[in-house]
């Protein structure tokens, strides 16, 4: 047992190795076994240090940079920082910086904004029931009017479900990030409204844009994209793709072309999102939107959304289609999870102009004559195009000729608008924030039609048009 | 009341060891998930999982009824619209405890509350009302701070008179011809109440953050956000195009490190310095209940050159003697916040939200916030509702009712978050924060919670993931101070007993505050968009 020291154990085998394997080998296991003690023993390397700089140097660093300013100054002519004082309600007479005028900027297009109907529902909501705020949506803030406010207009709208938001902007820009996301291709239109760029940009989809209402360059698009689709079938069938369009077009007044849309749609396989913002409660028989105006079925059409800010003249924002697509957005429309919801008293108004709306149909056809009216009568202005459909309450002025930069043109109109302004009738420029819109449109003025104006008072404004753009512009 | 060390249950006296820069003890905590507690809820997390696997496949092979909604029969060689793994979670956990969520309410939100009754017959995939509705519910669930959610009063007086004069909506954006008179006189109001030199006053709360923060940064500027900021923050910052980095939640080390790394290393591959840094913070987290801790994070501001954006969505009028938010609760000058945000809807009872800072910075979002261009303004009954309640906060309108209901908000929070630890519940956040989170940690406890609690007529809101981390769900309580002290005791009774009936009470008072837990330097991430 004695040859089981430890010593015995260790040297005898050493020994014979030193006595039998070759030189080389030695020599190379002696090297192997240094490289392995200074590897032990060396500092780790560390990745992340990525400069030499000393705690001193680092101080000095600290101490120079200086930033920009928080916001850079305004000048304080600027068009946009000085805005017109309305006291007052915004109704059809309207009281702007002190002056009386006949309204034709507010988007109060069937006149619901004062209307006495909706007011004393309000009111003896108020005295029932004292809310005119709310709380978390998800959270004890879900009253029994939002639920009759939903139903109610998914049924006017022929639908299956409705969902309410408390906020106009929000509602596109909720809606389409809850479907489309990164790796989603959408079809959009230059045209479309800021809302829908903000729900775009924060969907992180792929944006495809096609030109202005022209179908052409859009099944150009979807032909491109589906041979792309033919090189990579894999990604292809868990590639979603939306077509956004708006049904009256804020920016320029136009009508999108439903009928093609819905062709290209059933060809290549993409989904319709539908932005009714202003052609809600203006276009078709009963205010039902372009669906409506068309004759198409609702069911077609994957999302419509509106905001109720314009003829319904309340607060807020809805969106109707399939419980399918709807109910989606309870758990994932950032803008219904994260935020309050609409106070009862808001959607108790929209109610009652819902009420209205159903009740006098002929309301429609009475806003249809007025703007075709005042379409034709601003024709042949000189100096000024008009710009959207006939049937479009909303219209644009726009320059028919630049004066060479943005700036100048803006003052131009302003002088136009102001010369209105002084003479009773108000009117407003249309506003965007030059630096963020995708396609910026031209300077203009907005004209906008509401059922309350009387045909003198339209042809009051046409003709005080023709002589600012007279005495302006020439 | 406000200079005495408060005592915790464990007997010890946290104070921040940067005590030169707080006035008053800061005493926040949140106590480890017990070890046992947490492998619990993993397995139950698990179980659901297999069960709706197991439920799934059933429905795929229709030995169950199917009975979500699914697409149209025209449309069924599209694209599937939703992926079958998104909506797992919703089909499979969600749907199980759904009824605790979006009750319908038949009242005023206020300290009481009428619920309608609803049932279902099918596991929760639809309800029926029944038509009876439960009174009186004690409402712990609620934002309604300082009680402005009430029936009666000057504020539906004057609210009233507006409607009638100006009707429920605007129809148009600020800068065209939606600036009314009460805009004016509302932003004026808030810009005296903050103490700032200007406000300007938006109809959403989360529509101000998110589009107000893209008009103030942009690409090549740095945001400093914390780890749990709101939905309404992120999204804000997301848009901005401009590079976000995240702190540790409240972990002003974790901070430091990000502001020193940026300055002396400039952008991440150009190494061209910032154009400005801003840092995104909420007065109290709601989540959690924490509050920001201000004076440091000032001090660093200050050090280090960079802009604050503080978000006083909770904090505007609960915190401070006066209510006037989490600046007046450290003591802190206004002017030291560059930009003061804040929403109307949890304490004043209306709706919309506000920015505040100096005439420049009002002026530059008049002029360039996508919220003044693109947005309709604010509805006059809801700025009518906002100026009442701001003038009986501020004591304007000659009666001592605001302040009086400030202070029985703090004792409210006082009294109730000591008894729920004496109890034994584990409880997150400060001491002085209104919102009580009470840890329930394992799934099947949310949904009983929620239910054990409606049938002793007090609602409370619970809380699970996503919202949470998946193993930290929580019930969550926002006390307000319309709760009266029979109120509170009538629910810490009931809490009391449905905390013994469903073994809630885990604490074991070795509060761990956060400033102790040591700052781990590996991981802070970076999020380029």
């Amino acid at each position: 047992w004695e040859s089981f020291l430890p010593s015995q154990v260790l040297v005898q085998p050493v020994q014979l190795i030193c006595l039998y394997a070759p030189a080389y080998h030695l020599i190379l296991e002696g090297i192997l076994i240094l490289w392995i003690i200074r590897l032990l023993f060396s500092k780790t390397y560390k990745l992340q240090e990525r400069s030499d700089l000393t705690p001193k140097e680092k101080e000095e660093l600290i101490e120079e940079w200086q930033p920009e300013p928080l916001v850079p100054p305004v000048p304080k002519d600027h068009p946009a920082l000085n805005y017109n004082v309305v006291s007052g309600p915004p109704t059809h007479i309207i009281t702007v910086n002190g002056k009386e005028c006949i309204n034709f900027a507010s988007f109060n297009f069937l006149g619901l904004l004062d209307n006495e109907k909706v007011k004393v529902t309000m009111i003896a909501f108020l005295i029932r029931k004292q809310v005119n705020y709310l709380r978390f949506l998800h959270f004890f803030s879900q009253i029994d009017v939002h639920l009759e406010l939903e139903e109610r207009l998914a049924k006017f709208m022929r639908t299956e479900e409705a969902i309410i938001y408390s906020y106009g902007f929000a509602t596109i820009a909720s809606a389409i990030p809850a479907y489309s996301k990164r790796g989603d291709i959408v079809f959009v239109d230059e045209a479309a409204c800021f809302a829908i760029q903000k729900g775009l940009q924060a969907s992180r989809s792929n944006i495809k844009l096609f030109k202005h209402n022209d179908m052409a360059d859009l099944e150009r698009l979807l032909k491109e994209q589906e041979t792309e689709d033919q090189k990579n079938p894999r990604k292809a069938r868990v590639t979603r793709r939306f077509i956004v369009v708006e049904g009256l077009y804020m920016n320029t007044g136009d009508v999108c072309p439903l009928p093609e849309l819905i062709k290209l749609k059933y060809k290549y396989k993409v989904r319709i999102f539908l932005e009714e913002s202003l052609s809600f409660g203006v276009l078709g028989e009963h205010g039902r939107g372009i669906t409506e105006h068309f004759g198409i079925n609702i069911d077609d059409i994957d999302l419509i959304s509106a905001n109720m800010e314009n003829s319904l003249a309340s607060i807020g924002g809805f969106c109707c289609g399939r419980s399918f697509i709807i109910d989606h957005q309870r758990l994932s429309g950032q803008g219904y999870c994260f935020s309050a919801s609409l106070p009862p008293l808001l959607a108790a108004a929209a109610i009652e102009a819902l009420n209205i709306m159903e009740d006098n149909p002929d309301i429609f056809q009475t806003l249809r004559a007025k703007c075709e009216r005042i379409h034709e009568l601003l024709q042949g202005i000189s100096g000024l195009k008009v710009v959207g459909e006939s049937f479009s309450p909303a219209l644009h002025l726009q320059l028919e000729e630049s004066c060479g930069s943005r700036e100048n043109d803006v003052k131009l109109l302003k002088r136009v608008v102001d010369y209105c302004m002084n003479s009773g009738i108000a009117l407003t420029q249309a506003r965007y924030l030059e630096k963020e819109e995708k396609c910026l449109p031209p300077p203009s003025i907005r004209v906008v039609v509401t059922v309350e104006q009387t045909e003198q008072e339209l042809d009051k404004a046409a003709s005080l048009l023709k002589e600012a753009a007279q005495s302006v512009l020439n | 009341m406000l200079s005495e060390p408060l005592p915790c249950s464990c007997g010890l006296n946290h104070i921040v060891h940067n005590g030169g820069l707080y006035k008053r003890p800061f005493n926040e905590a949140f106590e480890e998930t017990p070890m046992l507690v947490a492998v619990l809820t993993y397995v139950g997390y698990g179980v659901l999982t297999l069960f709706g696997y197991l439920r799934d496949f059933m429905r795929q092979w229709k030995i169950e009824k199917c009975q979500n909604a699914t697409e149209r029969e025209e449309q069924k060689d599209f694209v599937p619209l939703y992926q079958d793994f998104e909506n797992f979670y919703n089909r499979n956990l969600y749907m199980r405890i759904r009824d605790s969520w979006n009750r319908p309410i038949c009242s005023v939100p206020g300290a009481k509350v009428d619920m309608m009754e609803r049932v279902s017959h099918d596991y929760n995939w639809t309800f029926t009302y029944t038509g009876r509705v439960i009174k009186d519910i004690i409402n712990m669930g609620s934002y309604n701070y300082l009680g402005f959610a009430q029936k009666a009063g000057t504020c539906q007086e004057a609210a009233a008179k507006v409607l009638s004069q100006y009707g429920a909506g605007v129809c148009s954006t600020r800068q065209e011809m939606g600036n009314l008179d009460k805009h004016e006189e509302l932003e004026k109001l808030v810009a005296r109440f903050l103490g700032v030199e200007s406000a300007m006053a938006y109809g959403m709360g989360f529509a101000t953050n998110s589009m107000n923060i893209p008009a103030l940064v942009g690409k090549g500027c740095l945001i400093l956000s914390d780890e749990l900021n709101h939905a309404s923050l992120v999204l804000g910052a997301r848009l901005s195009g401009a590079t976000i980095r995240i702190f540790k939640h409240n972990n002003m080390q974790s901070l430091e490190k990000l502001l020193k790394d940026a300055i002396v290393h400039g952008q991440p591959r150009t190494r061209r310095p910032w154009k400005k840094i801003l840092i995104l913070v909420e007065g109290i987290y709601s989540m959690e209940g924490s509050i920001v801790r201000l004076p440091e994070v000032i001090a660093l501001k200050k050090k280090y050159k960079s802009y604050l954006y503080l978000d006083e969505a909770h904090s505007i009028g609960a915190l401070g003697p006066s209510g006037r938010g989490v600046v007046e609760y450290f003591g802190l000058s206004p002017e030291d916040v560059d930009v003061m945000m804040g929403t109307f809807t949890k304490s004043f009872g209306a709706a919309g939200g506000y920015i505040g800072g100096k005439k420049e910075l009002i002026d530059y979002l008049r002029t360039y916030s996508h919220s003044a261009v693109y947005a309709t303004s604010l509805s006059p009954p809801v700025v009518e509702q906002i100026i009442t309640s701001m003038k009986c906060i501020m004591g304007e309108d000659g009666t001592n009712v605001g302040k009086a209901r400030v202070q029985q908000l703090a004792e409210n929070t006082r009294y109730f978050r000591r008894r729920l630890k004496e109890m034994g519940f584990i409880i997150y956040g400060n001491e002085d924060s209104p919102v009580v989170p009470l840890m329930l940690y394992m799934p099947a406890k949310i949904g009983a919670f929620g239910r054990e609690m409606l049938k002793r007529n007090i609602g409370v809101v619970v809380v699970g993931f996503p919202a949470t981390p998946i193993i930290e769900s929580r019930a969550r309580f926002c006390l307000s101070a319309a709760h009266t002290k029979e109120m509170l005791d009538t629910a810490l009774k009931e809490i009391n007993e449905v905390g013994d009936l469903l073994q809630l009470k885990y604490s074991r008072h070795r509060l761990v505050p956060l400033l102790d837990r040591p700052f781990d330097e590996t991981t802070y991430e970076e999020t380029e968009d």
